[in-house]
This record gives C-alpha cells, sequence and structure tokens, in this order.
C-alpha cells in the first residue's frame, strides 16, 4: 500500500504502479502521478518544512503552483539537486532522493525555532533597525550571519550536469491553462484553421477539473472529458499541446515564455534528453485561461502543518485517492470548501465541523451538510490552533463574541475565497480594475493582442463561462486573419461547486496585534500585525508595504498573500482598497531554473572565442595566448625554462637585432571603395586623403564628433578609388558602425561601399633590420628595395605564390613588412616565413613585446593610452589633423572650449629615478607628495614597461599640461613608497627615427 | 522582445537583429565648424527624450544594416511607424482610444 492515508478505490492513480522515494532518508513509496506532496501526505506526513524567518514547522498548503511552504531539495544523483522545489508541482519519480531545508540538525527538531521566541524583534523591518550600529559591523557581522540563518535552499556547488533545450516558435493562437475555459477556447480556435499553442503546468489537461468532479461536461466528469479533448487537440496538425509546461513571462508584443519540464519526473532520463525545454512564443493573438488561486483564512497560528486550502484537500482526495486527514475540520468563508467537506464527508472521512466566518450561508448548502450529519457553525471564528508539529486541535468562537469551544482535528481545511490568477495578464502591462460586486480585481482592457476568459476573467458561472471561451477562441482565429473553415463545437456543463464568497485580510480570530502570528505570507513569514505594523511605521504607498514587511515578495508573488496583505493595509489605512492599489506582479509566474534562462549559452558557446589562421602553427611553437576581446592572441613565446619577462626581453631584444614574426591578424580591417572613397575618408579622419598616391600609406586619426580620439590606423590607397583601412584589433566593428552611419544617413550623396574584411586577410608582420631579407624570396612582383619601396607604401602581387597586399609599415620603429595574404593561405605563409626567418636568427614575438616596442618608440594605443576623453592635441597628434579641411567629423567638437583651454592632460614621456623601477599602469601622479589627502592628482600612467632595449623601465602617462613639465620631477604615491620620476617626451628608443627606413 | 519592421527588408524582425541609434531628424549643421557653442551643444548634447511618441533611428545590424527612422511609444513601447533614412518625418496622432497612429491613416 502506497501510504496509510490511501484510499481504496479513490483518485485516478494506478496503485499497481508503485514508486520507491526518500523524504529525508525514511524510504516511502507513492504512486506514478503523484507529485511529492500528495505521496507525503498519502503516507501521513504534513510536516514539509521549516519557515523562512521564524523556523515555524510548516505543512503542505496547496495541491499547485501557488505553494509557499513546501519547498524541497529534490536530487537524483550526488552531482544534481535542485533545491526550493515545491513538493506539489514535482512529480514523484523511482529513486528520488526528496530532503526538507531551512532546518538543523532535522525537520523535527529544529535549533534555529528560538527564532520564533524572540520574534518581537525580528518584526517587519527588523534589520533596517536592529543593525545599524556600529556601521561596519553590517557587512562583516550582521549581514552574513543573517544570510546564513535565514534564507531557505541550498544552491548546488557543482557545475550544472545536465542538458537543456531552445525553441523559438510562432503561433496564431496562445492559449495559457488547459482548465475548462481554456480547452474549449483552444479547440474553437483550433478548428476554425488557426496554429494554436495550448500549454499547461500539469502534467494532465483540466486545471480545476482536478478537484471538482462535480462538474460535468457533456454528460461526463469534467476531468474525463478533458482528456478527450487533449488527445483529439494533440492529434490536429494545426494545435501543438505542452503539458508540464509553464508560461511564466509575458513580454512585449505577445511575446510569451514558456518552460517545459521535459525530464523533471522521469527516473532515468536518456542521456540526450533536456530537462527542461525553454518555448519563446510568438503569438498573434493570446487567450489567457488562468484560473483562480484560493486564498487561506488568516488568523492565529494559521500555519501548523494539517492547514490547508481546502481545495488542495480536494484535489488529494478526487486525484490522488489521498485523505489529508482523518477528522477534518473546515474554516471559510466561501462557498467551495463545502464541496471539499461533502466529498470527504462521502469518501468516509469525519467531518467534524465546518466554521463559516459568514452569517448567511446558501440553504441547499446547509441542507446538504445536514443530511450528511456535519455540524455547520455560521458566523463563528476559528481564534487559535493547537498542535506542535501536526495540527491537534481549534479553538472556536462566535464572531460576535462567547462561549469559545475547543475541537478536536487533524486537519483544518480553509477558504477565504478566490483570486484571479493575473500575473501574466499584469504582466503584459495591462491594469486590473477592481469588480464592487464580487470584491475583486478583475482584468480591465488589455494593451496587447489579448484576452482573458474563465476564472481570471472572473467568469463564475460555468454556462457563461463556455460561451465566453467557445467565443474568444473563434474570435482569437478570426483577429489572426484565419478564415473559419471548421464547424465549432462547445459543450454543455454545469458545475455544482459554487465559489461565492469572499474574506479579504484577516479573519475574526486574527485577533489583536501584539503577540498572535496571524500568516499573511507563508513564504516570506509575513503575518497581519507586520502589515498593521508597515502603516503604523508611516508606509501609505501598498509597494512601500510590500517591500517593509516583504509581503508577496520572492518566488511567491504573493500567489495566495497579496489580496490579504491589501485589504489590511487598506484597513489600517482606512481607505477602500481600490484606491490601495495592487503590487506589481513581476516575473516570472513561478521559479525558473538559471539553466533553463541561460540554456545553450555556456561555457564555449557562451560567447564565440576567434582565432586567426595561423593559430595552431603558435600553438606548435609553444605560444602562451592571451584574450584580446573575442580573439585568442599569442601573448609571447616561452622557450623550456622561460618566464614571461625573460620571454618578452628576449623577443624585444631580437626584433630590434635581427627581427622577429608578429601574426597581425586581428587588426580590424575596413575596404573603402568608390570614386568618392577619398572624399569620405576625409570626412571620417582628420587627415586629407586626396592627394595620397595609390601605393601610398598614412596613419589617420578618426574623431568622434565630440573632438575625442576614436580609433586610429594605417590606411593604404591601393587604387584611385580603393583604400585598405586599418582599425585597432577591438575597434573594427564599431569603427565600421561608425562610418556606415555618416555614410548612410549624414553624406549619402557619396557613392562610397564600405565591407569589412577583417577575418578575409591573414596579416604577418616581419619587423627589424632582417625584414627585408626574410620576405624577399617569397615575394613576386614587387620590387621592394629601400628606393623602389619606401617607408608607407602598399603594393599588390604575390607572396609564396598567394596574391598579397604588401604593406612596408612599422608598429615597432623598425624597418617591416605587413603581408596581407587570403586567410586560407595564412598559415602556409607564416610556416614558410618562419621557416628561413628562424635560420636567420629571428624570433616570432606576441602581444606582449609588441606592446613594449611600440611604447618603445611613442606609439599610442587607442583605448589604453586614449580614453574618450583624449584630443589629438592631447595625445601630441596636432600634425595628423589637416588645418585647411572645410570638414571633418569632430572638427568642431575639438574646438569646444574645455577642449582647448589650458590644463588638459597631455600625453608624455615618464623616467624613473630608479631605472629598475617599473610603474604600475592607473598609477596617479602629483607635484607634491607631502600635501594632505585627498592629493590633487595631476593625471595617470597609461602604459609601463621594463624596456630591455633601452635597459631600463620607460612609462608614457598622460599629465596635466604634462608638455610644458618636461624635465621636471613629479611623484607616483604608492601604498608603501613615493616613487620619483623625471616627465620626458614619448620616444624612448632611436629618437631619429632612422631605423624604420633602413 | 521588440519586433521591429525593417522599411528596407519589409518584414517585421526580432529586436536582436537591431541595434538602437539615438535620436532621428537631427540635421548636422552646414559647415558645422562655423557653428557657436550653443548651437553644438544643441546639436551634439541636447535630446528630447520624451515620455510618449518618440523618432529615433534603428540600424537592421544583423541584416540589411541600413538605418532607418522610426516612431516609438516609449509608454507602450509600441512602434507607430518605420521609414527609411532621410524621408521627411513622418507626422503621428493619437487617436482618443490612446493609440499612436500615422495622421490621416484612420483605423
Amino acid at each position: 500500500m502506497s501510504g496509510t492515508n490511501r484510499i481504496a478505490g479513490k483518485g485516478r492513480l494506478t496503485p499497481a504502479r508503485t514508486v520507491s522515494f526518500t523524504f529525508d532518508g525514511r524510504a516511502l513509496t507513492g504512486i506514478e502521478g503523484d507529485t511529492l506532496a500528495s505521496a507525503l501526505i498519502a503516507n501521513g506526513i504534513h510536516l514539509a518544512g521549516r519557515s523562512f524567518k521564524y523556523h515555524r514547522p510548516r505543512g503542505i498548503l496547496s495541491a499547485g503552483p501557488e505553494e509557499p511552504n513546501a519547498l524541497i531539495d529534490v536530487s537524483r544523483s550526488s552531482s544534481t539537486h535542485t533545491p526550493n522545489v515545491r513538493a506539489t508541482v514535482q512529480e514523484v519519480f523511482e529513486g528520488m532522493t526528496a530532503t526538507s531545508q531551512n532546518r538543523w540538525p532535522s525537520l523535527a527538531f529544529d535549533v534555529g525555532a528560538i527564532n520564533n521566541l524572540f520574534s518581537p524583534i525580528f518584526a517587519a523591518g527588523f534589520y533596517y533597525k536592529t543593525f545599524m550600529w556600529p556601521k561596519a559591523a553590517w557587512k562583516h557581522i550582521y549581514e552574513p550571519n543573517i544570510r546564513a540563518a535565514a534564507g531557505l535552499g541550498v544552491s548546488p556547488k557543482e557545475p550544472d550536469p545536465d542538458r537543456y533545450a531552445n525553441r523559438f516558435v510562432h503561433c496564431d493562437v496562445l492559449v495559457v491553462g488547459g482548465g475548462l475555459a481554456g480547452l474549449i477556447a483552444a479547440r474553437a480556435a483550433a478548428q476554425a484553421g488557426a496554429t494554436v499553442i495550448l500549454c499547461d503546468e500539469q502534467p494532465e489537461l483540466g486545471g480545476a477539473l482536478h478537484h471538482e468532479t462535480d462538474t460535468l461536461v457533456d454528460g461526463r466528469e469534467g476531468f474525463d472529458w478533458a482528456q478527450d479533448v487533449g488527445r483529439e487537440l494533440a492529434a490536429m496538425d494545426n494545435v501543438r499541446v505542452l503539458t508540464r509546461t509553464t508560461a511564466f513571462a509575458y513580454q512585449a508584443q505577445n511575446m510569451i515564455d514558456l518552460v517545459e519540464r521535459v525530464s523533471e519526473h522521469v527516473a532515468k532520463p536518456g542521456k540526450l534528453a533536456p530537462r527542461e525545454r525553454l518555448w519563446q512564443v510568438r503569438a498573434k493573438r493570446v487567450i489567457l485561461a488562468t484560473g483562480a488561486i484560493e486564498r487561506h483564512m488568516v488568523f492565529a497560528n494559521n500555519d501548523r502543518p494539517g492547514i490547508m486550502l481546502a481545495s488542495a484537500a480536494r484535489t488529494y482526495l478526487n486525484h490522488f485517492g489521498v485523505a489529508v486527514g482523518s477528522n477534518v475540520a473546515v474554516y471559510t468563508a466561501n462557498d467551495s470548501a463545502y464541496a471539499a467537506a461533502f466529498d470527504l464527508m462521502a469518501a468516509g472521512i469525519n467531518v467534524a465541523v465546518i466554521v463559516d466566518a459568514r452569517k448567511e450561508i446558501d440553504a441547499a448548502l446547509l441542507a446538504k451538510a445536514d443530511e450528511l450529519g456535519i455540524e455547520v457553525l455560521a458566523g463563528h471564528a476559528v481564534i487559535d490552533t493547537k498542535g506542535g508539529l501536526r495540527l491537534k486541535s481549534i479553538k472556536i468562537e462566535p464572531v460576535s463574541g462567547g462561549k469559545q469551544r475547543s475541537v478536536d482535528t487533524d486537519a483544518l481545511i480553509v477558504s477565504a475565497g478566490w483570486t484571479p490568477t493575473l500575473h501574466l495578464y499584469s504582466q503584459s502591462r495591462a491594469k486590473v480594475v477592481w469588480d464592487d460586486e464580487t470584491d475583486r480585481f478583475v482584468p480591465g482592457k488589455p494593451v496587447q493582442e489579448m484576452v482573458t476568459i474563465g476564472a481570471c476573467n472572473g467568469t463564475d458561472e460555468t454556462a457563461d463561462l463556455v460561451a465566453e471561451a467557445s467565443e474568444a477562441g473563434a474570435h482569437a482565429a478570426r483577429l489572426a486573419g484565419v478564415a473559419e473553415t471548421g464547424d465549432r463545437t462547445a459543450p454543455q456543463a454545469v458545475s455544482g461547486t459554487s465559489r461565492k464568497g469572499s474574506l479579504m485580510g484577516a479573519a475574526p480570530g486574527a485577533g489583536p496585534d501584539t503577540t498572535v502570528k496571524a500568516f499573511v505570507d507563508f513564504q516570506n513569514d509575513v503575518t497581519a500585525k507586520d502589515i498593521r505594523l508597515a502603516v503604523r511605521e508611516g508606509m501609505h504607498s501598498i509597494e512601500h508595504v510590500k517591500r517593509f514587511t516583504t509581503n508577496g515578495m520572492a518566488t511567491d508573488q504573493g500567489k495566495t498573500s497579496n489580496i490579504h496583505g491589501l485589504a489590511i493595509a487598506a484597513d489600517m489605512l482606512d481607505k477602500p482598497i481600490p484606491q490601495v492599489g495592487l503590487t506589481t506582479f513581476r516575473l516570472p509566474y513561478t521559479p525558473v531554473t538559471f539553466g533553463a534562462i541561460v540554456n545553450h549559452g555556456r561555457d564555449r558557446l557562451f560567447d564565440p572565442t576567434r582565432k586567426t589562421a595561423i593559430h595552431p602553427s603558435h600553438e606548435a611553437l609553444g605560444a602562451v595566448f592571451e584574450d584580446v576581446g573575442q580573439w585568442k592572441r599569442p601573448w609571447y613565446y616561452p622557450k623550456v625554462g622561460e618566464g614571461m619577462h625573460a620571454a618578452v626581453d628576449r623577443e624585444c631584444r631580437t626584433v630590434r637585432e635581427t627581427a622577429g614574426l608578429f601574426d597581425a591578424s586581428t587588426l580590424g580591417k575596413i575596404e573603402v571603395v568608390g570614386p568618392d572613397a577619398a572624399q569620405f575618408l576625409d570626412l571620417l579622419y582628420t587627415n586629407s586623403w586626396q592627394k595620397l598616391a595609390p601605393g601610398r600609406c598614412k596613419y589617420g586619426i578618426m574623431l568622434r564628433e565630440d573632438g575625442f580620439i576614436y580609433d586610429d590606423g594605417v590606411v593604404g590607397r591601393i587604387a584611385d578609388d580603393r583604400f585598405h583601412v586599418t582599425t585597432t584589433t577591438g575597434g573594427a566593428p564599431r569603427v565600421l558602425h561608425h562610418m556606415e552611419d555618416y555614410l548612410q544617413t549624414e553624406f549619402p550623396h557619396l557613392k562610397v561601399w564600405l565591407t569589412s574584411t577583417t577575418d578575409e586577410w591573414s596579416v604577418i608582420a616581419v619587423q627589424g633590420p632582417k625584414a627585408r631579407e626574410i620576405v624577399e624570396p617569397f615575394v613576386e612582383g614587387i620590387e621592394i628595395s629601400a628606393d623602389a619601396m619606401p617607408h608607407m607604401s602598399v603594393r599588390e602581387g604575390k607572396v609564396c605564390g598567394a596574391p598579397a597586399r604588401l604593406f612596408r609599415v612599422s608598429f615597432t620603429g623598425e624597418l617591416g613588412f605587413e603581408i596581407n595574404v587570403p586567410a586560407d593561405y595564412g598559415r602556409v605563409v607564416w610556416d614558410a616565413l618562419w621557416e628561413r626567418a628562424e635560420a636567420l636568427g629571428a624570433c616570432t614575438y606576441g602581444t606582449e613585446t609588441m606592446h613594449v616596442l611600440r611604447a618603445e618608440k611613442g606609439y599610442i594605443i587607442v583605448g589604453q593610452d586614449t580614453d574618450g576623453t583624449v584630443t589629438p592635441d592631447d595625445a601630441g597628434l596636432n600634425w595628423a589633423v589637416a588645418k585647411s579641411k572645410r570638414d571633418f567629423v569632430g572638427i568642431r567638437g575639438m574646438k569646444r572650449p574645455d577642449l582647448i583651454a589650458p590644463g588638459r592632460k597631455q600625453l608624455v614621456g615618464l623616467l624613473t629615478e630608479d631605472p629598475k623601477q617599473v610603474l604600475e599602469e592607473g598609477a596617479q601622479i602629483v607635484a607634491d607628495p607631502n600635501q594632505p589627502v585627498p592629493m590633487k592628482m595631476l593625471g595617470h600612467v597609461t602604459s609601463s614597461y621594463w624596456s630591455e632595449n633601452c635597459g631600463r623601465s620607460i612609462a608614457m602617462a598622460l599629465v596635466a599640461d604634462g608638455r610644458a613639465l618636461e624635465g621636471k620631477t613629479l611623484y607616483v604615491p604608492m601604498v608603501d613608497e613615493v616613487i620619483r620620476v623625471t616627465v620626458t617626451g614619448t620616444v624612448f628608443f632611436d629618437q631619429e627615427g632612422e631605423r624604420i627606413n633602413g | 522582445m521588440l519586433l521591429i519592421h525593417c522599411p528596407y527588408c519589409g518584414e517585421d524582425r526580432p529586436e536582436l537583429e537591431f541595434r538602437h541609434a539615438g535620436e532621428a531628424h537631427l540635421v548636422r549643421p552646414d559647415p558645422i565648424s562655423e557653428i557657436s557653442d550653443e548651437e553644438f551643444e544643441a546639436y551634439f548634447f541636447l535630446r528630447e527624450n520624451p515620455k510618449g511618441l518618440t523618432y529615433e533611428r534603428w540600424r537592421h545590424m544583423h541584416g540589411c544594416a541600413r538605418f532607418f527612422n522610426a516612431v516609438r511609444d516609449t509608454v507602450s513601447d509600441k512602434f507607430v511607424v518605420t521609414y527609411k533614412a532621410g524621408e521627411p518625418k513622418v507626422e503621428v496622432e493619437r487617436g482618443d482610444d490612446g493609440v499612436a497612429r500615422v495622421k490621416g491613416a484612420g483605423r
């Protein structure tokens, strides 16, 4: 037998299909189709967890996604466990290990429960007041301890081993919710020929039909009808039925996010089966049939295990065949709890008493109760409960006062009425409106292409609901542009369950404020008195009340608590509820795993890794790589036993003494073509391009309109109408975007085409005195002598037989070439060049050496020596700004008063007094190190290296009026010393610049 | 995620393919070098940033790569209309129902 509380012959599960699982180490048996909650209750277990703040014993409140108490850690192996799983939605599977949370050492005996005794100091907002002093203690003592003590589950430490899937899909009509209304609407839309997606969070369709066995559709029990319609829909080509699928977010323009639990309920999922699948649905029309959630009653000690929603008790009985107790009491302000009581009684479970807060009760209900022999106490309240780990008795008192009475019971089922589930509706940005007649918020005017139907729309009568749903389905299909093709079938339905009656806020029996704990929000441990306290403390906006008390926050999003909290606040403020207003529902509707959201975007797929075509050769040469944006670039090439410094020093020396090979393929490249290409570059760069002869190159600076340096690079003129533009490695995409912006929108009259060619060319820099000697034998069709091909020239020809653009340029200050060949040939050319270069004593060098060599020559790196607030003049590049041009981007910006005022930071060189000392990049510079703190900062170090070629450290810095300070001493205060530096020019090596012309 | 109609491709495409490109219909002064500091401030720094209907530029970055203009309601986040760069400003008006439409387009 799968639990002592399983009633033979009741429920829809197949008793023979048993499932073994453990809860806190105890071996238990459930039935396939059980939720963890139903299986626990079947085994007589209501105590499922400890509460968030007070560590009070908590039972299972609900039978659905609104569960605030029974949050369990579920695992299937040591490497995969999920905390905070709602026991009411998790299906049991063979071998499942379930563990309760927020207790130590055990669920029955929890040391943390001492919080309950000290609860007066944990009142709402306590952490705002109690832990204010001393200031530093918050960070180091209070917060870590509070966080450790509160909190619920523990997240896994290991990487998630599971797979997740992701689908984008479009449809005419998306129906959220597969209860009576959703099924009718989906079928009507499908019969009209629309493509339909129907999703429901439960394993089977049916919604409230799970427990409402007295709802008959076409003469049959509603749940059975629902399964048939589900099969009928699933068989249609234009319909996709998704069960175990929660719509958790309603985004802009009818994009709904669904998460499908694919294998969460399977004992041994296939190796490739995803755990969950994220569906991103774009629907022409959305139909929300999200139903309603029953509210609990707010009274003293309303949270003992054994107290649960009436509809939940009915679900456990009618669907799972499980009795929630043997001697049940009812506390209600709503008719539907009677139906639950009657069902329990009919199943042979004693119903001790029905306590109804209302004085007037429907005569038919009273007659039925009388007939079954159930005592009904109208106008009464449950004012307290007893029982430690399980409810033992309740205390009852007439609402108007009078004689108290105690009734023994092991389960109290409660109902304060039904709250339309408007989370998704609200996420769609539509506003709710207050309905005076029925005392509840209902949907107002939709703002997206959406409609609400059924219980979430406040449609109570079954006949109305059927008509509304059928019409909504057909109408949605029409609005989606589908011509009606089929016959529409709407069923006949009647329901024996009434949901009349509503009580919002504290029930009679919530008692005075001081000591009573009448819980409003179980998940966040918020009581009625907390909300009253919040209002007394001056929180008059419901949004403030929410944050002060945490009512309706976190994963629960106020499913059972929002309306109660609002009503109590409204009562305290002496305002009608609609004037106080509802807090905003946040997405997600229910918690979603990070795995489902991150999906494939992890590990290697988190961000693309870009490798140059020559990458395998670098690996073979033992390169150490660094990340530059998405690129993997060789950083340095250590020889056996060589550290980074030794390797870089050797590479720096070798390039200047002999030569070096460098992979410059990551350099951004843009082909600028067209009759107006030169005119276009004139407008985009500070320099003049019209007079640059084909075959020549020029260093160009690009500004933004505000006059600051945006990018730089060498541009070669290949032909009158063709330029080969290079950009910084990281700058290629934004430079092209910037160029396209001006070309398309400011200078559209220019005939120019822009093409990104970054990935098309492999670029191999050969730099150093022997560069020509290395390159020469491989070059065909180009005369590369110093006279025929001077510095800053470009030729087209062949290298190693591959078509090539050969640049004579240098970022090292040495004689140098940059060989551009189509990327497919890059590696072959590199390997050929390297074979010869190595024989001639050259080296390969990486980005670190490149940085040092360029700094020795004072060449800037945009983004390192500039930071978006540096003008050409600041960087000492005024020579590259044309004086006679009528227009270029930035021409006006760079003349702004602040940009030409004295005192701007200028790029200078710095030499430390101790040549061995290397400054830290980013270090601040002051004139007087003895001035009081905060000191006046003059600027900061932008580049700093050990220069093997200079035999000392070198640095560049941006310093206020720096050029005027040349020769002066400044100071760099560090944590444990003050470093003396001398201001110099920015060229540290080969001041005459003759080597470049070799 | 928004759906955006690219006036060059003629299709509604997901926002992922697009990139926002700031306020639309800003006219770059010509010759810009001659304008005063105040005119430069107005051109470069000052933006409308309205609550409600805004004219803005988008680029179909991962599609046709073209820049175009759009009118969007910043309250509802709905696009009223998109049109090609260089085309005259499309006038829009808000109807009694609170929904903005192209002027004269009717329902």
